[in-house]
């Protein structure tokens, strides 16, 4: 796994390094491939993370409502299998509220909900995809990730989005989705997704992912900012990363029972 | 009720607020309103209000104190409120207790709140007291469970985690009480009786309620095993005689229970199971009639989530009373007769909206034994991150007055609820 991701970092150093470099590689590479990578960099960068994330859920008459949380996050394996740990701050009514997904490439996750006021660990089912995350425009899926090989790629062209070289990728469901097309701009130098659009089945633009504002974190580079924003509603989601670590040398354990009822107060702080 | 036991509560707030560093501490709460109206105008005898189950007004205070670097913390809950039924003005100390933390283990003390078993509103293993009459009034899920004093050791390994815990006071659960609910007395002639509960540990050290779970995640499994060694939480009957008494008294027999649980994804939803041997140790022999046989009682259940916010549960539940023949020769006439194997289905739907801030819920018991059922549709809305409002139903039918839900069919209730989180 740790060659994998070396040989990773290595390519996207020789891929960034050179403009002749570049082009070459990147006739090598498939739209299939592209989004491969893309996943990579944007699902499992590092072999942990943590961060603070403030989620601001705003209708179209502007209300804003908040979640805020602390994430953590393993990965067990490039691509593969991944645990995430959540601790809600906010809002007021589910604070200490604690969220546990055991995340499957090939399989429905699972999920164990903590809910304080009755010292209740929940399993919940977890064939839902699509659904909400936490009332945002997030889906589930959008929040950790989706398997490349569910979609068919077509790279449609490379194009300029602000100062940034990015692939344009078509990718069209195997199986019947919430959507029937999605179209992603892909950095060319750091495969970062920076715009997402999601087509619904009149084949009309329904969500649209933003990247707003990228940072370095020990050398990976990292969405600190982030929108979704659903064009039918009017409906908004904007994402901010705070306090973004990788690499912290999270613990199998930390994504126990046990941390579901009492939090690890090292990390959630 | 509780108002000795708010002291700790106030002095710790004092001792620990004016220490603390605004990150280790977290103050925190609610006001609520929460109302329910019998919806028929049969109101039972004693009834105070006529048809109002439920009226009050209620604020929460909860605070904890757990420091960075340190292995100690401190939780309190406590409500105040405001009942118009009764009309009184009471605290109600809910939580608190005193954290110890290692790495290996942790040790917790205090007034605690347990939730045990797969279950969902079906308990076999979740031996802890509980408050019916809040849950059949429309209180908010959380007034269900009472919390109970008590000790815990946590042990974590990589083998088996467990959770001990000692009880030294006895609490039985909360029933739907005289002037608020209906519901079926044997012997309704004689209504002064004694109410016996068993003595606290430091006068009878053998009163000492424990409880165990080990757990561990295995395969794809949840799996946990269960003792306890108590007593019952409903109480059970003492006559001279049963079948012309002249004195009647209640009290809670000895229990053991003994499960097993286990939860996993499967069938595309999560499957559930639990089995419980609940071994009625002041009646083996099955020939009391005022104490509960021995059963086994398990349940299944099966949750899918679908598109859109959707989520179905269903769960089969089943109480098998053992020396079942010896019951029915024991039984007094003045008794209504349960089947050797009482069951339930439930069915719990969910539906969220407008970005999950509107929920429509519905959950249902159905007794086909006893031909009688609870139906709780709800409708929840918050207005803003802050600012909740609930409206439901608890609607209970059956063929018979005497059945677990049939005996407060007059009760049947609408009940609402206004909650503000800060």
């Amino acid at each position: 796994m740790k060659v994998i991701k070396i040989l990773f970092v290595v390519s996207l150093f020789f891929s960034a390094g050179s403009n002749q470099k570049l082009s070459f590689a990147q006739s090598e590479l498939s739209a299939a491939d592209i989004i491969a990578k893309s996943r990579l960099a944007f699902y499992y960068a590092g072999d942990d993370t943590r961060a603070k994330v403030l989620m601001e859920l705003i209708n179209k008459d502007g209300q804003k409502r908040i979640r805020e949380l602390t994430l953590l996050k393993k990965d067990y394996e490039e691509g593969g299998n991944q645990k995430y740990f959540m601790y809600f701050h906010k809002p007021a009514d589910v604070k200490d509220t604690t969220f546990m997904v055991y995340k499957y490439p090939d399989k429905d996750d699972d999920r164990w909900l903590f809910i304080p006021a009755i010292n209740l660990v929940k399993r919940i089912a977890a064939n839902d995809k699509y659904s909400s995350f936490v009332g945002s425009d997030f889906t589930y899926e959008d929040v950790s990730g989706r398997k490349p090989d569910e979609d068919r790629h077509t790279l449609l062209r490379k194009e300029k989005l602000g100062e940034k070289s990015c692939f344009v990728i078509e990718s069209i469901p195997k199986e019947p989705s919430e959507y029937i097309k999605r179209i992603s701009w892909i950095d060319e130098t750091n495969f970062l997704p920076l715009r997402e659009e999601f087509y619904d089945r009149q084949n009309e633009l329904y969500r649209q992912f933003e990247a707003v504002e990228i940072k370095d974190v020990n050398g990976f580079p990292t969405i600190t900012k982030r929108l979704m924003r659903n064009i039918k509603t009017g409906h908004r989601t904007e994402v901010t990363f705070q306090e973004v670590e990788y690499n912290l040398g999270l613990q199998d354990d930390t994504f126990s029972e046990r941390y579901l009822r009492k939090p690890p107060l090292e990390w959630i702080r | 009720m509780d108002k000795i036991k708010i002291l700790p509560f106030i002095a710790a707030a004092f001792i620990f607020i004016p220490m603390a560093n605004a990150s280790e501490l977290s103050l925190q709460g609610f006001l609520q309103t929460n109302y329910s109206v019998r919806v028929n105008d049969d109101n039972p005898q004693g009834a105070k209000q006529g048809n109002l189950i439920l009226g009050e007004e209620r604020a929460q205070l909860k605070g904890s104190f757990y420091p960075q670097k340190s292995k100690i913390g401190i939780f309190i809950k406590s409500d105040f409120y405001h009942d118009w039924v009764g009309e009184n003005w009471a605290f109600d100390f809910r939580e608190g207790y005193l954290d110890f933390r290692d790495d290996k283990f942790s040790f917790r003390a205090g007034r605690q709140i347990y939730t045990w078993g797969v279950g969902d509103l079906l308990f076999i293993n979740d031996v802890f007291p509980k408050d019916w009459e809040a849950f059949y009034s429309g209180r908010p899920l959380e007034y269900l469970k009472i919390g109970a004093d008590s000790l815990k050791l946590d042990i974590y390994s990589d083998i088996v985690s467990a959770e001990a815990v000692v009880m030294p006071f006895f609490e039985p659960d909360d029933l739907p009480s005289v002037g608020r609910f209906h519901f079926f007395d044997p012997y309704p002639n004689i209504p002064n009786r004694e109410h016996e509960k068993p003595d606290p540990a430091f006068k009878n050290f053998g009163n000492t309620e424990y409880a165990l779970r080990l757990y561990r995640y295995i395969g794809d499994f949840d799996v946990s095993a269960y003792a306890y060694k108590g007593f019952f939480r409903s109480p059970a009957m003492k006559a001279d005689n049963f079948n012309s008494p002249a004195t009647i008294s209640s009290f809670y027999p000895e229990l053991a229970v003994y499960g097993l649980s286990a939860q996993r994804s499967a069938l595309g939803g999560v499957v559930s199971t639990e089995y419980g041997y609940y071994d009625s140790l002041d009646d083996r022999s099955g020939r009391d009639p005022g104490i509960n046989n021995s059963q086994s009682r398990f349940l299944i259940g099966y949750q899918k989530a679908f598109p859109e916010d959707f989520t179905v549960g269903i769960q089969y539940y089943g109480e098998l009373t053992h020396e079942y023949s010896r019951y029915e020769d024991t039984l007094p006439s003045a008794f209504a007769k349960r089947k050797q194997l009482h069951q339930y289905a439930t069915l719990r739907l969910t539906k969220l909206l407008k970005y999950q801030t509107l929920k429509l819920s519905l959950f249902t018991f159905y007794s086909p034994d006893e031909e009688d059922f609870l139906i709780t549709p709800e409708v929840s809305y918050n207005f803003t991150d802050n600012l909740l409002g609930v409206i439901g139903m608890n609607i209970f039918t059956g063929a018979k007055d005497t059945t677990t839900f049939g005996q407060h069919k007059k009760d049947s209730n609408v009940y609402v609820t206004a909650k503000y989180s800060f």
